[in-house]
């Protein structure tokens, strides 16, 4: 069942509750890109993708990567709430013998497609699955959400090149623009810009909104149905940290440690928001 | 002994298997004349992904097509498979445990004429460094066409060097290949020598050199490099003076480590025979390359010869 704008927006606020418990306090964790990527993988889950939680290996179900595997949290916060496993495994998050690792792991996790997080090849892995499902003759998307960090990495421009190549129109990239980096802003660091015109020189058909805004978000995956021939790339301008007043475009929440008083400040924030939106729909 | 080229038969062996096989795709950092996968190309287009000039990209996107139920097998140079590719081979395909096949051709010096940044040394330690990928390394011809059948039947990641030149045939024909399993090719109860790759026909040259002076050889084709059966090896190291492995790779991390490995404790003395830790370069043949590293059966009689003056 496809959520609404509404409800989509409020389950965003949910799995980014889910995001900030996970982490807690007193333990590093990725917090900014987890919070920059949550609102375009809620629409993903709940949105646009065929899958089926009862059966993660369902053969017609659409794939989603995280190339950018650090944002792993997202997912994990989506997986659980759709029902891959059960909610609690949330709180077992990097526990030896966990099965939600610091990265995502295929053979542990049920819901995850691929082990990506060595940065730069979960576009490659998104490809070949495209590029697979083609040779089938498959009906199935595959989605794959790229960090904007990450296209630093030159196999990026390789799968880029290969995916234009073999017109994998069934294949959506997202690219998470949120413009930090781990140590700092990205174009103060290594200036991975000119966006939208790159892919474009690429052979991509690029789409550019507003990464938190849920009906862009909606909108341009629909869109991205439509295009023939060619891969499609979400340029989704985002902001690291999106909901956490201190976090917000702050390099130091990459993968930082939220003091007890931060972690109550994050939770109240995103409860507030959360609850908002409850109102606001109701008054709907 | 008939001679063969081992990247032709496994050219024409994959077109073969891609007739019963669907599940079979191939991918190609445009070397394919060279990997002799253009075979496949010409028959199986649909099938055949030339993937540019790009060997990391072609790695991950055949972790993406294993994902969807395909054999995928990359190919290029056996430098540029294990080392251009290797994080992706490690992340990408190894830790999910993918059905990825990675085929290194023209290993160790038998590119000659492109000198030390197209030749593989080090191949067979890099790829054997990873947990759970297996290694292969066929002796000939005929040994090419069956590995090459066991390991489209296995599942998971597999790593397999092939040389460039036609080399020796040294196996029979009906002989199936067991991945993990040592095979014995002469009896003797002198010295043993461990060989893979053309070594091993330099290890049988060199029992008929040292048969003439009365020595005893045992010859063991050590066509997978890992997994590794160890009782096998101990058996075959069984009454023995001592052992000799004779490798075309680096001392460090192939042959030489695995038998030193599994042999120790026994007291056994070892000669090992192989590139010593040094880059290849130029020449104008292999034969010129193979005496100059001391890759010929010379050298392998002169080990067994040390070993035996040892005791």
């Amino acid at each position: 069942m496809k959520l609404t704008i509404e409800q989509l927006e409020a389950k965003a606020q949910k799995l980014r509750l889910d995001i900030v418990e996970m982490i807690g306090y007193g333990k590093t964790g990725h917090l900014g890109g987890s919070c920059s990527i949550i609102d375009v993988v809620t629409a993903l889950y709940y949105y646009k993708m065929k899958h089926n939680p009862e059966n993660p290996e369902w053969e017609g179900r659409d794939r989603f990567l995280l190339s950018k595997g650090h944002s792993a949290l997202a997912q994990y916060a989506a997986l659980a709430d759709c029902g891959y496993f059960p909610k609690e495994e949330l709180g077992r998050l990097k526990k030896l013998g966990s099965m939600l690792q610091g990265h995502p792991d295929m053979l542990k996790t049920p819901g995850i497609e691929a082990n990506t997080g060595s940065l730069g090849q979960g576009l490659s892995i998104a490809c070949g699955i495209a590029a697979g499902a083609k040779i089938d003759k498959k009906d199935y998307r595959v989605y794959c959400v790229v960090g904007d960090g990450e296209i630093a990495e030159g196999q990026i421009w390789e799968a880029a090149m290969a995916a234009s190549f073999y017109k994998l129109d069934n294949l959506v990239a997202i690219l998470d623009r949120n413009r930090i980096q781990a140590t700092g802003p990205i174009a103060e660091r290594f200036d991975t810009n000119p966006l939208p015109d790159k892919w474009k020189a690429f052979g991509w058909h690029v789409i550019e909104i507003d990464g938190h805004d849920m009906k862009q978000i909606v909108e341009a995956l629909d869109a991205a149905d439509e295009v023939k021939g060619k891969p499609v790339m979400i340029i989704a301008n985002t902001i690291k940290g999106k909901g956490i007043s201190f976090a917000e475009n702050n390099a130091a929440f990459h993968n930082g440690m939220m003091t007890r008083e931060q972690y109550e400040i994050a939770c109240s924030e995103v409860k507030a928001r959360l609850q908002a939106g409850l109102q606001a729909k109701e008054m709907i | 002994m008939g001679m063969q080229n081992q990247r032709t038969i496994y050219g024409q062996t994959l077109v073969e298997l891609g007739r019963k096989d669907k599940r079979i795709v191939v991918l190609e950092a445009d070397l394919g004349k060279s990997t002799m996968t253009y075979l496949f190309q010409q028959e199986f287009p649909e099938r055949y992904f030339e993937m540019g000039i790009a060997e990391a990209n072609m790695a991950s996107f055949a972790a993406g097509l294993s994902l969807t139920g395909k054999v995928a097998f990359i190919n290029s140079f056996a430098v540029f498979a294990s080392g251009r590719a290797y994080d992706q081979i490690r992340q990408s395909i190894s830790i999910g445990k993918l059905n990825v096949k990675i085929i290194g051709s023209s290993y160790g010096l038998s590119d000659f004429g492109d000198g030390a940044t197209h030749q593989s040394v080090e191949d067979i330690a890099i790829m054997r460094a990873i947990p759970g990928m297996t290694v292969v390394a066929p002796a000939d011809g005929i040994q090419t066409r069956k590995a090459l059948e066991a390991i489209t039947r296995y599942k998971g990641p597999v790593y397999m060097r092939l040389n460039r030149n036609d080399m020796p045939d040294v196996m029979p024909e009906d002989v199936e290949f067991e991945i993990g399993k040592p095979y014995l090719i002469k009896e003797g109860y002198d010295v043993v020598i461990f060989a893979h790759g053309i070594q091993v026909s330099m290890a049988l040259k060199a029992s008929e050199i040292l048969e003439k002076e009365g020595i005893s050889i045992r010859v063991v084709n050590v066509s997978t490099l890992k997994p590794v059966d160890e009782n096998a090896i101990k058996e075959m190291c069984r009454g023995v003076k001592g052992i000799v492995t004779a490798e075309e790779h680096s001392v460090i991390g192939g042959l030489a480590d695995v038998i030193t490995y599994v042999m120790r404790g026994s007291g056994l003395p070892v000669e090992v025979m192989g590139i010593k830790d040094v880059f290849g370069q130029s020449a104008h043949s292999y034969q010129e390359l193979l005496e100059y590293y001391g890759l010929t059966e010379k050298e392998i009689a002169a080990a067994v010869k040390k070993i035996i003056g040892l005791r």
